[in-house]
């Protein structure tokens, strides 16, 4: 599958990291909701250095959509709490 | 893709096609999509100079700070000399608050310097990001001309709608990041330029604003050891600390007066 961190590009990512993937997103989530700050930046960087690691990035000539997309690497607590409740980082 | 359902990924895909459907012909806005993230990184690079000019300014006046340090010292010696020591405590007291501004003044350079050196890592990344883009715009154009198979042609032109919202993105959180960063170099520099640190230099500035006070209040007893050190350092009468520094006479006529 193709992952994009948001602001840094796109990797071939093998589809076995899906679940893994899916696993730490949703924890993520839950340490957003509980306004946990260090606990969500230790997830949000285990995402981003799982596709980084096991990910292979996409030549500048491949053009496709991505399957996944992650949020920028320098996204705060409080964006992503937004991104959950108002227009969030990209304005809708 | 089956098994992709983790929430924040989902959000973020979610808004990131919804600027898609926005783009109706990726391909005609390209090149102006591109030319305008170029325009913008001009406009980061420019907000980068600010802040580095901002920062020189700062460093002028911490070294304006230093050189008044070190005249005020020598001041304060020479007046303790010639037995003014009224005159060598009001030099000491400007002294302190010089000392004092100038250690607020480090800290503010130095948070600028680091700073400075994450936007200059920044700008860096969204010009090869933009370098990428190109290739992509390339591909997509000659594509588009050789008239390939349509279904191609628009799975294509999604990649590189994303590509070009993601620059985009990228553009946007680093153009936020520098001008941010601007304000905060700018409002440090009017402070100083509003003569926050001039005004408590100027002699007997007869403070009544509470800070003022709560500053001499503290900054005495520095002054006080300031004062005894230069005493021993001279030789003169009340040396706190016998034994410490009993100074020969150099400069010193070795008139007794007592505090």
């Amino acid at each position: 599958m193709i992952v994009r961190i948001a602001t840094e590009g796109q990797f071939h990512l093998p589809d076995d990291d899906a679940t893994r993937l899916n696993d730490l997103d949703n924890q993520a989530v839950e340490a957003v909701e509980a306004g946990d700050e260090d606990r969500f930046a230790q997830l949000f960087e285990e995402m981003l250095e799982l596709v980084r690691r096991d990910g292979t990035p996409l030549a500048d000539d491949e053009l496709e959509e991505s399957d996944v997309i992650l949020p920028p690497p320098d996204t705060t607590l409080a964006e992503a709490a937004h991104e959950f409740t108002g227009d969030g980082l990209i304005p809708d | 893709m089956a098994g992709m359902g983790g929430r924040m990924s989902t959000v973020i895909k979610a808004k990131i096609n919804k600027l898609l459907d926005k783009a109706e012909d990726p391909s005609e806005t390209l090149e102006y999509s591109y030319q305008k993230q170029m325009e913008l990184l001009q406009n980061v690079k420019k907000g980068i100079a600010d802040v580095v000019t901002s920062k020189k300014r700062l460093q002028l006046q911490q070294q304006k700070l230093e050189q008044q340090v070190v005249k005020l010292d020598t001041q304060a010696r020479q007046a303790l000399a010639q037995n003014r020591e009224d005159l060598a405590r009001t030099a000491l007291e400007r002294k302190q608050f010089a000392q004092t501004e100038l250690q607020s003044l480090d800290q503010q350079v130095a948070e600028l310097e680091t700073q400075q050196a994450q936007l200059i890592d920044k700008e860096q990344k969204l010009r090869s990001k933009l370098e990428q883009f190109r290739t992509k715009k390339e591909v997509i154009k000659a594509q588009y001309s050789a008239a390939e198979a349509q279904v191609k042609i628009s799975e294509a032109a999604t990649g590189v709608g994303e590509e070009m919202a993601d620059v985009g993105l990228a553009m946007q959180r680093a153009t936020d990041k520098v001008e941010n960063m601007r304000a905060r170099a700018g409002a440090m520099e009017e402070l100083e330029a509003a003569g926050a640190f001039d005004d408590n230099l100027a002699l007997g500035s007869g403070g009544d604003d509470i800070d003022r006070q709560l500053h001499e209040l503290t900054s005495q007893s520095a002054v006080d050891d300031d004062l005894a050190k230069m005493k021993a350092e001279l030789g003169q009468g009340s040396a706190p600390a016998p034994g410490e520094l009993e100074a020969g006479s150099e400069s010193a006529p070795s008139e007794e007066r007592p505090a």
